[in-house]
């Protein structure tokens, strides 16, 4: 086994020793029968009265709805579960002594900060892809409706929480366990506002607070992802379906076009380069 | 063939502190070499470069012949901290088979068992680390240090957790290491435990080494002192070859003479006055 392989198992080994990915289980099934009672009696509700509103299906309007919100508790317990993994990965273990000894053996530091984002990136990316699935499973089960795209939307997820992995990784070359915890939410958040202002710029047909919304998302195509990633559950759906969905939480959906992908990847880029350098002069 | 350990004009800065101030020394093959200094007098820096954690910011700094922090020189080394912590879920076995990864050993179970073997831990290979007292974390950190058959070890305060047997057990260790070719730095508090085992020692106060040799060039005369019936007197110049003539000299003036020592001044005197802190 390769001394990269070593460590990045090392980080999961511990993850599993210390039983986080048995309560993130545990959590996430309650969150998902959460959703599937929610979304059993939602579409109740709507079948009992009438498919049709005001000319427009209800059941789109109420699946898209429904797995949109879940869209983003999936990405929120995803970045929970990212920042949790990757916090103290470098400041935090040196403070305490746990990554030094590791760091004398013939392994290169760049091998172990890619290592432990590998091994974060990969369950994280797992995970909200597995808990989206189900919940657009469940959303079909009781309702009868499926997104427009369902593979999209999953790897949107999944970018946006392996960027939150990276972002995370790299302020624990700089930051304290807790400081870094606490500015990944907070940058996190701003992300969300980002989304929020975009919304209202568009309801207030505000250019100036679009612009702002869009250059955020781009700063943090984290954002951009989710948003791009809640597009497409209904890129396909037209006409007065189309407007009452943009009415809901939908509103902050946005298409970034084709450069969203290459301008992803060229941060995480950048965000490794700049951890690395970092990590490569930090004295321990 | 290379020194396990050359440093030459080291020097480390943190802001404007000066850790190190122009530090040489060498460390042959198979030499047991003790670094002695108070707090903050640069010990533990001088060692954490020489492994590659710190970064100096002038002079240079070889192991085995490759510069301080390259894969090259890492394969050559072995290091347990001052300051140190293992993942508390890991067993003592599980530790240290990922540490021969990492060290890329090939000796599978025969090493992990040979050297628990050799720290007393025998009997402790499954158990969880967090369920280990400091002391058999110690000796589990110096089996850790000891995987893949380093040429040099560095051990930083080793012994300070552990009680007398223990002690005894890192000493045999120690000496079993040097019969064995491997170079140590042992970097320690302990002056008798240093005076014991190590064949040179350094002392280093404010990022400098004020003193250098081995115990015995360390520790001078003392002067002699003589037990008659008047009581002891001391002749401070006298040395060990002056003592059968002073002895005579006083029976022939008549004094009964009970006792004779030679006195010599220990690793820890020689210690107080190198740093500054002498009577």
């Amino acid at each position: 086994m390769s001394a990269a392989r070593a460590i990045a198992w090392l980080g999961l080994q511990e993850a599993v020793r210390r039983r986080v990915f048995l309560i993130v289980a545990l959590l996430t099934v309650g969150y998902l029968v959460l959703y599937g009672l929610g979304t059993w009696q939602a579409f109740a509700e709507v079948n009992a009265r009438s498919r049709l509103l005001r000319g427009v299906d209800a059941r789109i309007i109420t699946g898209a709805t429904l797995l949109g919100l879940n869209m983003f508790g999936t990405l929120f317990l995803g970045t929970i579960l990212a920042v949790f993994l990757t916090l103290g990965t470098v400041r935090g273990d040196a403070e305490r002594g746990l990554l030094q000894p590791l760091l004398v053996r013939p392994v290169p530091r760049r091998t172990l900060l890619l290592a432990r984002f590998a091994a974060a990136a990969l369950v994280c990316s797992a995970y909200v892809i597995i808990v989206f699935v189900i919940a657009a499973v469940i959303t079909w089960s009781f309702g009868g409706w499926w997104p427009d795209r369902l593979i999209e939307p999953a790897l949107s997820l999944a970018g946006s929480v392996a960027i939150l992995c990276a972002l995370s990784l790299a302020g624990s070359v700089f930051l304290a366990s807790t400081a870094n915890g606490i500015a990944v939410f907070m940058v996190f958040g701003a992300g969300l506002v980002a989304g929020l202002l975009g919304q209202i710029g568009e309801a207030l047909r505000s250019d100036t607070l679009s612009d702002v919304a869009t250059t955020a998302s781009w700063i943090l195509p984290f954002e951009a992802l989710y948003q791009s990633a809640l597009g497409a559950l209904t890129a396909d759906t037209v006409g007065l379906a189309r407007l009452a969905i943009n009415l809901g939480p939908f509103g902050g959906a946005a298409d970034f076009g084709p450069l969203l992908w290459p301008w992803a990847l060229v941060y995480l880029g950048l965000l490794g380069a700049l951890a690395l350098r970092a990590f490569a002069r930090r004295d321990l | 063939m290379p020194p396990a350990l050359a440093v030459s004009d080291l020097r480390k800065t943190y802001g404007r502190t000066e850790a190190l101030r122009g530090v040489a020394l060498e460390i042959g093959e198979g030499e047991l070499f003790g670094l002695l200094g108070p707090n903050g007098a640069g010990k533990s820096t001088l060692v954490k470069i020489a492994c590659g954690l710190v970064r100096p910011t002038a002079g240079r700094a070889s192991v085995a012949g490759a510069p301080a922090g390259s894969l090259a020189a890492q394969r050559a080394l072995g290091y347990l901290a001052e300051l140190f912590r293992f993942p508390d879920w890991q067993t003592a076995d599980e530790l240290l088979a990922l540490h021969q990864r990492l060290a890329q050993s090939t000796r599978g179970p025969a090493e992990r068992a040979e050297l628990l073997e050799l720290v007393g831990l025998a009997e402790a290979a499954q158990q969880p680390i967090g369920q280990m007292s400091k002391g058999m974390q110690q000796r589990l950190g110096l089996a850790q240090a000891m995987i893949g058959s380093p040429r040099l070890l560095l051990l930083d305060e080793p012994t300070s957790a552990l009680d007398p047997a223990g002690r005894r057990t890192v000493r045999r260790l120690l000496e079993e290491l040097r019969a064995r070719g491997v170079a140590v730095l042992l970097n320690s508090h302990l002056l008798s435990e240093v005076e014991l085992v190590c064949d040179r020692v350094a002392i280093i106060a404010r990022g400098q080494v004020v003193a250098a040799g081995t115990p015995a060039e360390l520790s001078r005369p003392g002067g002699v002192e003589i037990e008659t019936a008047a009581g002891r007197r001391v002749f401070a110049e006298a040395g060990r070859d002056d003592a059968p003539r002073i002895v005579r000299e006083l029976v022939a003036a008549g004094e009964d003479v009970y006792g004779v020592r030679v006195l010599t001044s220990s690793l820890e005197d020689a210690y107080l006055e190198a740093v500054g802190e002498g009577p």
